[in-house]
């Protein structure tokens, strides 16, 4: 590896400080990092390290990703094909979504990147790997057929209000991939939500749309006509989707064979992300856990009362549709938007899932409830740490009175 | 019937090169030097000048603020230099040792007499007082305090650490004379732990000590953790800690007058050509040693241990109040792409390195970080090492942003840099935790005096 070494070696003086590129030296310093763990040795403190760093942390988590990646890529294609009736192998729905899925990808790293690099080099630091993960999140969270430029639009705001306003990565408020969501779900409401966007039926000339064709998702069938109201005409055809055999039957949306965002619809495989999350130590399973709970909770309540048949839905299955399980493995477990307490955990958990079924149904505007919950969730964190850290003062402060 | 505290947060290091338990060729040298380095919180006044001559017992440098803690000589002979550096700051006192040591003599001293100012005056102007170290700030103990406890540590439990029992074998005497010395200056307890994990020590038990037992996990064997588990401290509170290692050197003080800091150091670590024990006195050089026991082709010399230990130069001088060596290899070699790879032979205290599937495999660490440092990310990463009830990462962000009042609240009174250490270890975005804690602990030191 000697021949890599000496390529970073020779560009180094051009990027550092007297450098004429020196604006590139948080480019030149996170390529060189990612290539060669630096030797850089203990001077203070402990002797030894772990192995471990934020770069392994976030790769894992990218790791966890990659399956319902891959699925939304396959699912990006099967959706298509199947819009005009088309016959299509596994491989052909693949590659259709990959090249639909890759772009997006690029666009994304491309802008948040962009502005990480520019912060690095303002604040003489090096680039952090918290947009390894954000950067992936985002495109998988998007439907598929945004333009890239508001994507791009979407991440530079995210990356810039979302987390460098604050200080950068380890200081942000918010879940910087939910808020560049929010940001495109407000700002271009058209290309966000209805029953246009969530899968490509860009097809070649002359090819026909099957009849019956609806390419709404779950959410927005269930919020956009059974939400609506009592006694309105269209519930019934609507319901009948979610029943066996139907288009949003319990398995379909348990193995994710649904439209909506590209990374969401797979519960399996988002489940088994999860799993390996809370497996290698690096998501936690306080959080996951109470989230699916308090999720539950909720829909079970709701399901109790079954004023309409929104609420009527079976809980877990209302738990399987629309960004829930998305949302509790990787979005609510951000450990810097998050709660921070252990204590804490289980109730930000609890309320975001709780919160996120409760939005959904009762706000048919927003069918996407769970990102507006964690967002609030996020805001409401360092309340609940407060309260969590507060609980041990006062038991120093009695312990002291007692003394 | 002692109680027994079982510690489950926490972690072993496993590294290889364990001392065995033989004796390696005393160590002795012509120079000796005493650093005032070693004692945090200290402004040295000395009292000494090139040319002095010294008896071991006899006071180098006092603190500034604290006039009654004197620090002395562990031999006899005369200072050669002052070494400063920037600032004048003074960095050693070298001393040309005779080649028969003479000893100031305080005098034996009656443990039957209740006398706690006697007492304090003899641990005082023989050197020994030095030896205890006062919490909360973890400087050398002033004898005009007042402590409401005093904690004796009889567990060695960090990376690699001494057999106690072959450290103390044949001190009973100096041992007792010690605890009974202790046992004068506090109103409070003196509690003398031991590892329940392994064979306990029939001569750390006295009748005027409370025993207390710690199995589990490191750290066990830190002194925090033990307070933490018996007795927490609070705002205000003194408590004094002293290793039982160092009891003999405080024994002989009271048994015959004399301060003679000698010590069965163990010498272990992957780098040490002869691992064992080794006879040495405080402040002994060490270049003899070293060239004989210890491969010193990119190793990094640490007094003390991987966690707490501070690092040695090739021809230094054995540290204050430290009774071992640890030799591993310097880790200044860069790693291609080695966070991604599976790390089936990565240290790593969480599962997310395949290391994990071979718990008990012992390792040889050198000093790479393994990564550059970064923000506060990871959430509860620091709670799985630090076995007491406080929120470590809030109460460092406390102190990374001066906010003296909340830092008391969160309980800094209770924690030492070296309760910081397994989570320095372990901590993701490779910050400098102890040397956070200890700026702390300072900035609190000086709010209050």
């Amino acid at each position: 590896m000697k021949f890599v070494q000496n390529i970073f070696d020779k560009t180094r003086p051009l990027v550092e400080k007297e450098g004429k590129r020196n604006i590139l030296y948080p480019l030149h310093n996170a390529i060189e990092t990612m290539a060669f763990v630096p030797d850089h040795t203990t001077h203070s403190g402990a002797h030894v390290r772990d192995a471990i760093d934020l770069k392994r942390t976030m790769i894992t988590v990218i790791f966890a990703m990659v399956p319902a990646l891959l699925f939304g890529m396959w699912n990006i294609g099967r959706l298509h094909y199947g819009a005009f009736g088309e016959e299509s192998t596994w491989l052909d729905n693949f590659l259709f979504g990959a090249l639909k899925m890759l772009p997006l990808i690029t666009v994304t790293y491309a802008a948040g990147l962009g502005v990480e690099i520019f912060f690095a080099w303002k604040r003489n630091h090096a680039v952090n790997e918290g947009f390894l993960v954000s950067g992936l999140l985002i495109p998988m969270i998007m439907p598929v057929d945004i333009p890239l430029w508001m994507v791009a639009v979407s991440t530079i705001f995210a990356v810039l209000i979302g987390k460098e306003v604050f200080g950068g990565t380890g200081m942000n408020l918010l879940n910087p991939a939910l808020t560049a969501r929010a940001f495109a779900f407000f700002a271009y409401p058209t290309w966000m939500s209805g029953d246009q966007i969530w899968i490509n039926t860009n097809g070649e000339e002359g090819a026909q749309l099957v009849d019956g064709y609806s390419g709404a998702t779950a959410m927005g069938e269930l919020a956009t006509t059974v939400g609506q109201g009592l006694n309105n005409p269209a519930t019934e055809t609507v319901m009948a989707q979610f029943g066996s055999g139907g288009t949003y039957s319990m398995m379909n949306t348990f193995l994710g064979l649904i439209p909506g965002s590209i990374g969401e619809t797979s519960a399996l495989l988002i489940l088994l992300g999860g799993l390996f999350l809370v497996f290698k130590g690096v998501g936690s399973w306080k959080i996951m856990l109470s989230f699916l709970v308090g999720g539950l909770v909720m829909a079970t309540i709701f399901n109790a009362f079954a004023v309409n048949e929104f609420m009527g839905l079976n809980p877990i299955h209302q738990l399987l549709i629309g960004g829930f399980m998305f949302g509790m493995v990787f979005m609510a477990t951000d450990p810097v938007s998050g709660s921070q307490t252990e204590t804490g955990k289980y109730i930000y958990g609890f309320l975001a899932g709780f919160f996120g079924i409760m939005i959904r149904v009762f706000n048919p505007a927003y069918p996407e409830g769970i990102m507006l919950a964690i967002l609030f969730m996020n805001v409401m964190a360092p309340l609940i740490d407060h309260y969590v850290v507060e609980s041990n003062i006062k038991r120093r402060s009695k312990r002291l009175a007692n003394a | 019937m002692s109680q027994t505290y079982k510690i489950r947060k926490g972690h072993n290091i496993k590294l290889i090169g364990d001392a065995p338990q033989k004796h390696l060729e005393a160590v002795a040298s012509s120079t000796y030097a005493v650093s005032p380095l070693d004692f945090p919180g200290i402004t040295p006044k000395l009292v000494v000048k090139a040319g002095t001559q010294v008896n071991a017992g006899d006071v180098l440098f006092y603190d500034k603020d604290r006039p009654e803690v004197l620090i002395c000589s562990p031999v006899s002979g005369e200072v050669t230099e002052i070494k400063r550096g920037a600032k004048r700051k003074i960095l050693q006192v070298i001393i040309l040792a005779d080649s028969d040591t003479k000893y100031a003599d305080h005098g034996s001293f009656d443990l039957k007499s209740t006398n706690r100012d006697a007492t304090a005056a003899h641990f005082a102007n023989t050197g020994v007082g030095a030896l205890i170290t006062s919490r909360p700030y973890g400087v050398a103990a002033s004898m005009h305090e007042l402590p409401r406890d005093i904690f004796v540590n009889g567990v060695q439990s960090g990376p690699l650490a001494g057999d106690l029992a072959y450290q103390l074998a044949g001190k009973e005497i100096e041992v007792a004379a010690a605890i009974e010395a202790l046992s004068l200056m506090t109103a409070g307890k003196v509690y003398v732990s031991q590892d329940g994990d392994a064979p306990s020590l029939e001569l750390l038990s006295h009748k005027k000590a409370t025993s207390i037992q710690f199995t589990g996990k490191h750290p066990k064997g830190l002194v925090g953790t033990q307070i933490a588990q018996a007795a927490p401290m609070n705002k205000g509170e003194i408590v004094w800690t002293v290793n039982a290692v160092d009891l003999p050197v405080i024994g002989h003080a009271f048994l015959t007058g004399a301060y003679a800091p000698t010590y069965l150091v163990a010498v272990a670590g992957s780098r040490a050509k002869n691992a064992g024990y080794a006879t040495m006195t405080q402040g002994v050089g060490l270049s003899s040693f070293v060239s004989t026991n210890i491969n010193n082709d990119n190793t990094r010399m640490i007094a003390g241990d991987v966690l707490t230990g501070t690092t040695l130069e090739e021809n230094g001088f054995l540290s204050f109040g430290k009774s071992q060596i640890t030799a591993i290899p310097e880790g200044n070699s860069t790693e291609f792409f080695g966070w991604v790879l599976p790390g089936f032979g990565k240290f790593s205290t969480n599962r997310a390195f395949w290391s994990w599937l071979f718990p008990n495999r012992k390792y040889d660490l050198d000093t790479n970080i393994h990564g550059e440092e970064r923000a506060f990310v990871v959430t509860g990463e620091y709670d799985k090492f630090i076995p007491m009830d406080i929120f470590p990462q809030q109460l460092l962000r406390c102190i990374l942003i001066g906010d003296v009042e909340k830092m008391e609240q969160l309980g800094i009174y209770e924690v030492l840099p070296e309760d910081f250490a397994l989570a320095e270890v372990a901590c993701t975005s490779k910050l400098p935790l102890q040397q956070i804690v200890r700026d702390g602990l300072m900035d609190l030191r000086k709010e209050m005096m």
